[in-house]
């Protein structure tokens, strides 16, 4: 036998077992080739296989493998040294690559089982995610139908309308079998049924407020689930199976009064209506939470709208009074203006008509007083004259008071002089004094301005009807007239809140108080005074004569002239005081052709006005010289004449009183001289006055006058007139400045 | 008593006159008041003082004015100045206009107008000077005739 280099298998080869190992080997063989074959197919349909590596390594090892197995078939039978070396390259191959794929796998498998958790914890988390959508749809849901709801409320201000609506919509949304609204009744003891759903017209069921099930819905601002068989859930005829359930909330319904936005779920007066919702029976649904809470949100809303219902009622209530009212004021006005004219039209012809006789009896009275009479006649024409006098007063004074009423007097406003108007009360009440042997006194202050513009008759009338009073209720004593000008401290205390004195720079307040020591006035009277007709009969004052329109005449005036008046007094018997305050304006510097330089004073007219006054001239000037000396001879003065400054210092002496200079000539200085004079004289009452008399100047030779010393400055030409007021003003105030 | 009425009625009426043409103003009137059995010839004296016045002043304005070389405004202006007052305190209305005007050509220092003004002054005093020397005569005649000067308001 040739030597065939073939291997024997170890065991025969028709052995049973033998038999078996071989199928099985043949079988291993073939699952071991389609493994990768279907691992390929199928990795080949998956998108995804994040592994190919390990697949190429795992089907090379599957594939060695079954190759292995494969060519294990043929050493069952005897076989050459080639299969046997081929098997053992398989082997070796096979060995090393299975080795490599359990050392991948210890990488691998580990990962490949994260894999599957994570997919579990992806698989929880979509499921969360769902239920979560599912919860914010239907809160989206509920939103939506909230909204729609409320708009279907809010569109309408009507109260019925709205909770109609309300029914309706809920009805509809919620899909609800009936609705129902339960309203407290007036005495607030019952509800009584007033909306539902389904039926039309409801009768009206009550029922107590009391109810334990009511009073727990009450209690609480959330939707409570009742018992269907409540009486305020049997609505319809008892069901035919399971009622549905029912559920039950509180409606606040707000009064106008509690609207207060701090507190606006906590309600001091707490009235509620309820609204009851029933599911429909035989359905099986519950009540969710969402459309708890949507039922909830709608009573709220009914709430706001029935108190915009509400308030809206009574606004226009409200306005349907005021146009009334406004109907009924312009019909009163109108009266009121016809009644006005009438009387004024009364007014104006009485006026005239009463006036007219009036005026005959007076005047032919006051003739008959010149004529022969017996005494007895003369008294009693006195009398006739008296009292026609006293009536032609009243007429005045009530025409007067009538047209101050209306507003339609108004001011004649002038210039006038002020301390001329005293002057003239001082001497009309100074008769009528001296008969009573009362002792009047004027006293006018320095910084008083002697013009002023105003209602001089008016003013006039004003003061002499007060210092006339202070001499009528006084029997014996003094009467005391100041005046002066009213400085803002003094005008803010004057009892008057509504008197608001305005100070600006060409008006001034004089002040004029009247003190007598009288008989006084009772300090609760004293508003009474200037109450027109009101007369004060307790105090004996029956024989005074007057109307008791005076003072009230006097208090319309000054309100006129934008003033106050009133009247103090401690108590009966301690005299009064009547104050009062008128705004003036400040008279702009007069010009001697406006106003005659005349006071109304009556100066005595004789020559000799200033006897043996000694007084000194200069003036260069001989004409102008020789007519100011004839001016001061025809005085009575002792007039030194002087042609230069030289000889008027050389002359002046202490005796003289009054020295005239003449100072519009150029090259006397008068100014040097004038302060020479002061220098001569210390003694200020030994020093003549120094009076400048030039005749044109302005305001700052005046200044210079003023400053270089001098007492006072004339204009020239000077009258005879001007010459002697100048003078006695020079006398007795020490100073004159005439106006430029 | 015919002779004095027909002499103070004239007199009036001159007075009047002289008013109205300007020539006097109140200050005449005033001086005229100022006459009374103290200084009965008050008005008189002041005229006569006035006119010596007046003559010295206008000599010495037309000196000055005359001068070629160099006119001394300021002397003229004392003069006018001068008499303006005068003429002023004895109510010589015409004259005390000229003198104002005179007064602002003696301030521009125009020899023109001062010369021109000067003329105007001298025109009015001697027309002034007439009438006043009239007026007194017709006083003289009403006193000489035993009548008493009426008192023109």
């Amino acid at each position: 036998m040739e030597s065939c280099n073939c291997i024997e298998p170890q065991w025969p080869p028709d052995d049973l077992l033998m038999k078996y190992q071989y199928i099985s080997d043949f079988f291993i063989a073939l699952a071991y080739f389609s493994i990768p074959l279907e691992l390929i197919y199928f990795v080949k349909k998956s998108a995804v296989f994040p592994y190919r590596w390990v697949l190429v390594q795992f089907g090379a090892f599957i594939v060695l493998c079954g190759a292995t197995h494969l060519i294990n078939l043929w050493t069952f039978t005897v076989h050459s040294r080639t299969v046997a070396s081929v098997m053992t390259t398989a082997k070796v191959l096979t060995a090393a690559v299975s080795c490599i794929t359990a050392l991948m796998l210890v990488h691998i498998i580990p990962d490949l089982l994260s894999v599957k958790t994570r997919e579990l914890f992806l698989k929880n988390k979509a499921a969360e995610l769902d239920r979560e959508m599912g919860l914010i749809r239907t809160q989206e849901e509920t939103g939506r139908h909230v909204r729609m709801l409320t708009h279907e409320i809010r569109s309408t201000l009507d109260r019925h309308t709205i909770l109609k609506t309300t029914l309706v919509e809920l009805g509809r949304t919620l899909a609800l079998e009936e609705c129902a609204l339960w309203m407290p009744t007036r005495t607030g003891l019952e509800l009584q049924l007033s909306y539902t759903l389904r039926q039309q017209n409801p009768v009206g069921y009550t029922v107590p407020i009391h109810h334990p099930v009511i009073n727990q819905v009450f209690s609480s601002n959330r939707a409570v689930k009742i018992s269907p068989n409540c009486p305020v859930a049997r609505l319809r005829p008892a069901g035919k199976y399971m009622p549905g359930e029912v559920v039950a909330v509180r409606v606040p319904l707000l009064h106008l009064s509690n609207f207060h936005i701090n507190d606006w779920p906590e309600l001091s007066t707490k009235r509620y209506a309820l609204m009851v919702l029933m599911l429909p029976s035989d359905s099986a649904r519950q009540w969710h939470v969402h459309e708890l809470e949507l039922v909830e949100v709608v009573a709220d809303q009914v709430a706001v709208a029935l108190s915009h219902a509400a308030i809206l009622e009574e606004s226009m209530r409200a306005r349907d009074l005021l146009m009334e009212q406004n109907v009924a004021l312009d019909l009163a006005r109108r009266e009121a203006e016809t009644a006005i004219r009438a009387r004024n039209d009364f007014l104006a012809v009485m006026n005239h008509e009463m006036r007219t006789p009036m005026h005959a009896i007076i005047a032919l009275s006051s003739l008959l007083q010149e004529t022969e009479l017996t005494p007895e006649q003369r008294l009693m024409v006195e009398t006739i004259l008296k009292s026609s006098n006293l009536l032609a007063t009243l007429i005045n004074d009530v025409l007067d008071l009538s047209r101050l009423e209306d507003g339609s007097l108004q001011l004649d406003l002038g210039t006038f002089n002020l301390y001329a108007v005293f002057r003239e009360v001082l001497n009309l009440i100074k008769p009528i004094a001296s008969v009573k042997k009362l002792h009047v006194s004027l006293t006018l202050a320095p910084d008083l301005p002697e013009y002023a513009i105003g209602d001089e008759k008016r003013l006039m009338q004003t003061i002499l009807n007060i210092v006339g009073n202070a001499v009528k209720f006084s029997k014996e004593g003094s009467i005391s007239i100041t005046a002066f000008v009213a400085k803002l401290d003094t005008l803010r205390d004057s009892k008057a809140p509504e008197f608001l004195p305005v100070l600006s720079d060409n008006i001034f307040y004089l002040r004029v108080q009247v003190k007598d020591s009288g008989s006084g006035i009772n300090p609760l009277d004293i508003p009474k005074l200037f109450t027109k007709f009101a007369q004060n009969q307790s105090t004996g004052t029956r024989n005074s004569g007057g109307s008791g329109l005076g003072l009230a005449i006097c208090k319309r005036f000054v309100n006129l002239m934008e003033g106050h008046i009133w009247i103090e007094s401690e108590g009966l018997g301690k005299g009064c005081t009547a104050i009062l305050i008128v705004k003036l304006g400040m008279a702009e510097r007069v010009n001697e052709s406006k106003l005659p330089y005349m006071p109304k004073m009556p100066t005595n007219h004789g020559q000799t006005a200033f006897p043996g006054l000694k007084v000194l001239v200069m003036d260069e000037n001989g004409v102008s010289r020789m007519v100011t000396k004839g001016l001061l001879l025809h005085l009575g003065c002792d007039v030194t004449m002087v042609g230069s400054s030289d000889e008027c210092l050389r002359l002046v002496s202490h005796e003289h009183k009054v020295v005239f200079m003449d100072i519009c000539v150029p090259g006397i200085d008068s100014y040097g001289i004038t302060i020479r004079i002061h220098e001569k004289f210390t003694k200020r009452h030994e020093r003549p006055l120094l009076v400048a008399l030039t005749g044109n100047t302005d305001k700052v030779k005046k200044e210079n006058c003023m400053r270089a010393g001098m007492d006072g400055l004339i204009l020239k030409p000077v009258s005879l007139d001007k010459m002697r007021s100048v003078l006695t003003d020079l006398l007795e105030h020490r100073v004159f400045f005439e106006a430029i | 008593m015919d002779v004095v009425n027909q002499l103070q009625r004239q007199f009036i009426d001159y007075s009047a006159s002289l008013h109205r043409e300007g020539f006097l103003d109140d200050q005449f009137t005033q001086l005229q008041k100022r006459q009374d059995d103290n200084s009965p010839d008050f008005v008189v004296e002041v005229a006569s003082l006035f006119f010596e016045d007046c003559e010295k002043l206008i000599n010495n304005m037309a000196r000055a004015l005359e001068q070629q070389q160099g006119v001394d405004f300021k002397q003229v202006d004392a003069s006018v100045h001068q008499l303006k007052g005068s003429s002023s305190s004895i109510g010589a209305m015409r004259v005390k206009d000229v003198c104002i005007a005179f007064r602002s050509f003696c301030e521009a220092q125009n020899r023109e107008g001062c010369l021109r003004c000067l003329q105007q002054v001298t025109h009015e005093y001697s027309l002034l000077k007439n009438k006043l020397q009239t007026l007194f005569r017709l006083q003289q005649q009403i006193l000489a005739a035993g009548g008493s000067i009426p008192v023109v308001e």
